[in-house]
């Protein structure tokens, strides 16, 4: 009894869970098919091919890196083009490391065949709709998975359309669609706060962050900001019920 | 010549389709590694405490750095968004007041 019983029950996988994670994803399904356009207009404008870029969408699944990997593309591909594409892309998915080490816990327990096959539709989004139904007392990984999958269609979808309609959105800046991924964050802070307390470490973060986006050329503050985070968080009580 | 003449067969119609699946691979080990390196570590309550700051950590160090590189009009917008999702919960609401904000401060110039 002196050894604390690792978690043997698995979080469970329904298919009620799978649905309720689709429906909480609607509402981002308009800004996602919009970023999902601008990305393959803003492909085509670079000169991929539909199937390039459709194919981007599908095995990358990846909004953000994909649009900065389109600045390095290579026409024709060299391996210095390729491995400047890989280390872009690396840098800025490296907050999905950090993201899966939050939903590691959750997943313990689970098969893993299952577990890899959820982590290939793990976004942004339905990272956030997942924390959020755990933060809101839910324990269903179909939500985490039914949020990544449900996306994952309309996002290829999108990405094709915009590559057709490549000329309607010529000019993302003008109605901000560059700035869909940051204010899509900024959103969700509200769901996640829970007091000033468990707000420090965000604070440490986004000036780490800062600091070192003003040091560091590329995309490493994301990176470090949540790392600065983290480190405060494991210092500091954040005042939580044990 | 070049340095990079060993990879000649990149240049080739297959060129897009090998760097297609590297970046796709690169992407799926970012997505599988945290979850590898956390099984790995016992869940102490500092540990819980570290995971619990982790996700608004991630928000703030993505959107803050990326809102403020576009200027006043970014920075209002990331305000205007989180706001209104404090007030409605609702996000299509949120992005459509973030991105509104964006492009009314970008079109007045600020």
């Amino acid at each position: 009894m002196l050894l604390a019983p690792m978690t043997s029950t698995a979080a469970p996988f329904t298919r009620a869970g799978i649905l309720r994670g689709v429906r909480l994803s609607l509402p981002i399904w308009p800004s996602i098919a919009v970023f999902g356009a601008a990305y393959g207009a803003a492909a085509a404008q670079r000169g991929l091919s539909l199937a390039e870029a459709t194919a981007m969408s599908a095995f990358v699944y990846a909004g953000a890196s994909q649009m900065v990997t389109l600045e390095v593309w290579g026409r024709p591909w060299t391996l210095s083009a390729l491995l400047a594409a890989m280390t872009v892309t690396a840098l800025i998915n490296a907050r999905m490391i950090l993201m899966g080490a939050t939903i590691q816990p959750w997943m313990r327990g689970s098969p893993p065949w299952r577990t890899a096959l959820s982590l290939f539709v793990l976004v942004d989004a339905s990272w956030l709709i997942g924390v959020r139904h755990r933060a809101e007392g839910g324990n269903d990984l179909g939500v985490l998975v039914g949020a990544g999958a449900g996306l994952w269609p309309l996002w290829v979808l999108s990405t094709a359309g915009g590559h057709f309609a490549g000329a309607l959105v010529s000019e993302p800046r003008v109605y901000a669609l560059d700035m869909i991924m940051p204010v899509f964050f900024a959103a969700m802070l509200a769901p996640l706060w829970r007091g000033v307390r468990p707000a420090l470490p965000w604070l440490v973060s986004g000036a780490v962050a800062l600091v070192v986006q003003h040091l560091v050329p590329g995309y490493g503050f994301i990176a470090a900001g949540a790392l600065a985070g983290l480190v405060t968080g494991a210092l500091v009580d954040d005042g939580a019920a044990r | 010549m070049s340095p990079a003449a060993g990879a000649d067969w990149l240049a080739g119609p297959a060129g897009s389709a090998v760097a297609i699946l590297a970046l796709a691979l690169v992407t799926y080990l970012c997505r599988a590694s945290g979850v590898v390196l956390m099984s790995r570590v016992r869940l102490t309550p500092r540990v819980e405490r570290a995971l619990r700051a982790l996700p608004g950590s991630i928000v703030v160090a993505t959107a803050l750095p990326t809102g403020l590189s576009a200027g006043l009009p970014g920075l209002a917008g990331l305000a205007a968004a989180a706001a209104v999702m404090a007030l409605t919960r609702f996000e299509l609401a949120a992005v459509a007041a973030g991105l509104a904000t964006v492009a009314l401060g970008r079109a007045l110039g600020l």
